[in-house]
């Protein structure tokens, strides 16, 4: 029983969108150290489903249970669980990678044991370009700064929807190593990906939505 | 866990949002020299009588200023919107209306208070002085923070459309008018030597109305947005 109240679930999960249900009754139980993985054809609503359960967009029918309670009647306490990172996640274009970071930091909170500079060495961003604007840097290096507040969080749930996205094969294979490390620590996380993702090692549930 | 304070997050957002602003000078002086424009263009278009400027100054001034503003609004909210970063501030354990009244305040220091500092020289150019331009620097001080909160709330509600520009018009000028009648009006009166506090004590009540209340409205709006 303290393994169930401890994860993420969806109970029976519908949304609609203009007219159109997106799809109903998604229900999943993730557990501490579990990774699950959604698929689904570009349109069935693999980013709805993710900003459903992140909170931020409200299911027409079902509910988001967070270590057993709806995650509406302590949303506070759920966001300080939570990472997000999106198609757009937060990056500031004017800003470089490190200020960038500084702030997420600063908002999301940190885990004291990765500074911000040390995030960007470990994403495998070059050293010079953590004083230039995030707009001079490519789609990539965009990405890997995005996925560098991975490092810093606390969070024991991450939401990311499609990290591979404009990644190279390194890329892709630090971000799964990242997944591995997190699963392994006891963290969750839910991850969208039209790529076979390697995750050897983790129990990694899979969803097929549409 | 190491979950910063509230207050450590609200101040780095109100610098973050500073600075963003600071680097994109371009942006920043739009509506100012908008503000200058226009009513610098007025003594030219007219019949520039001494009298007759410093009798149209209050309204002039306030007029400028609340174009100005409303010049201004857009930007509050759409580069968040656009790049993500609204949804990260949704996703955050503090209480949103909190960390929107930090966004308010740093989009009214880099686009409001900068409207007060040139004032008392379009004050000069319109032939008003002494009292009457204290008086309207202290309704400015009043007036634009305020116009700055009922904006967020109309720019929340219309951020999530691509084309809200009108829109935003629309919904924010009628509330802009208790604004405008009472800061002119508090002016003009200063000018007539008749007493101002009724005036500015309505502008300051309003204030504290809208510092308290205009956040949970554009909270509340920025969810529906962004739904």
């Amino acid at each position: 029983m303290s393994t169930v109240a401890e994860g993420l679930s969806a109970e029976a999960l519908a949304c609609r969108r203009a007219e159109r249900t997106l799809f109903r009754d998604v229900s999943f139980m993730l557990r501490s150290g579990e990774v699950l993985q959604i698929e689904g054809p570009n349109g069935c609503g693999k980013t709805t489903l993710l900003r459903t359960l992140c909170g931020l967009t409200r299911p027409a029918a079902g509910c988001v249970r967070w270590a057993g309670e709806d995650i509406r009647d302590n949303y506070a306490a759920y966001a300080t669980e939570l990472v997000y990172v999106g198609h757009h996640a937060g990056i500031k274009e004017e800003l470089t990678p490190l200020e960038n970071l500084v702030f997420a930091a600063a908002l999301g909170g940190t885990n004291g044991r990765v500074t911000p500079e040390q995030a960007l060495q470990r994403i495998g961003l070059p050293f010079e370009c953590e004083d230039i604007p995030c707009r001079k840097l490519s789609a990539g290096q965009r990405r890997r700064v995005a996925l560098a507040r991975l490092l810093l969080s606390s969070s024991r749930l991450w939401i990311l929807d499609e990290p591979f996205t404009a990644l190279d094969v390194s890329g892709r294979g630090l971000v799964e190593s990242l997944l591995r490390e997190h699963a392994a620590r006891g963290g969750m996380a839910v991850v969208t990906s039209h790529h076979a993702v390697d995750l050897a090692g983790s129990t990694v549930q899979q969803l097929y939505l549409g | 866990m190491n979950t910063p304070s509230l207050a450590h997050a609200w101040f780095a957002l109100l610098r973050r949002d500073v600075m963003l602003a600071l680097r994109q000078r371009g942006q920043l002086a739009n509506p100012l020299l908008f503000f200058v424009l226009v009513v610098a263009l007025f003594p030219l278009g007219m019949n520039p009588d001494p009298a007759l400027l410093r009798n149209i100054a209050p309204g002039v001034i306030w007029v400028g200023a609340l174009l100005a503003a409303m010049l201004a609004l857009e930007s509050m909210f759409r580069s968040d919107f656009d790049d993500g970063a609204l949804e990260q501030m949704l996703l955050t354990p503090y209480p949103l209306p909190l960390l929107v009244l930090a966004k308010v305040a740093a989009h009214w220091l880099v686009t409001g208070l900068p409207l007060l500092l040139v004032a008392p020289l379009l004050a000069l150019l319109l032939n008003l002085e002494g009292e009457a331009m204290v008086i309207l620097l202290a309704s400015l001080a009043l007036g634009t923070p305020l116009l700055s909160l009922i904006g967020a709330i109309g720019v929340a509600l219309t951020v999530g459309l691509r084309r809200g520009g009108v829109l935003l018009s629309l919904l924010v000028l009628p509330l802009y008018v208790p604004v405008l009648i009472f800061a002119a009006g508090a002016v003009g009166n200063a000018q007539a030597g008749m007493a101002v506090t009724g005036q500015l004590a309505f502008l300051g009540a309003l204030l504290a109305l809208a510092v308290a209340l205009a956040p949970l409205a554009t909270a509340a709006a920025l969810r529906i947005s962004l739904d």
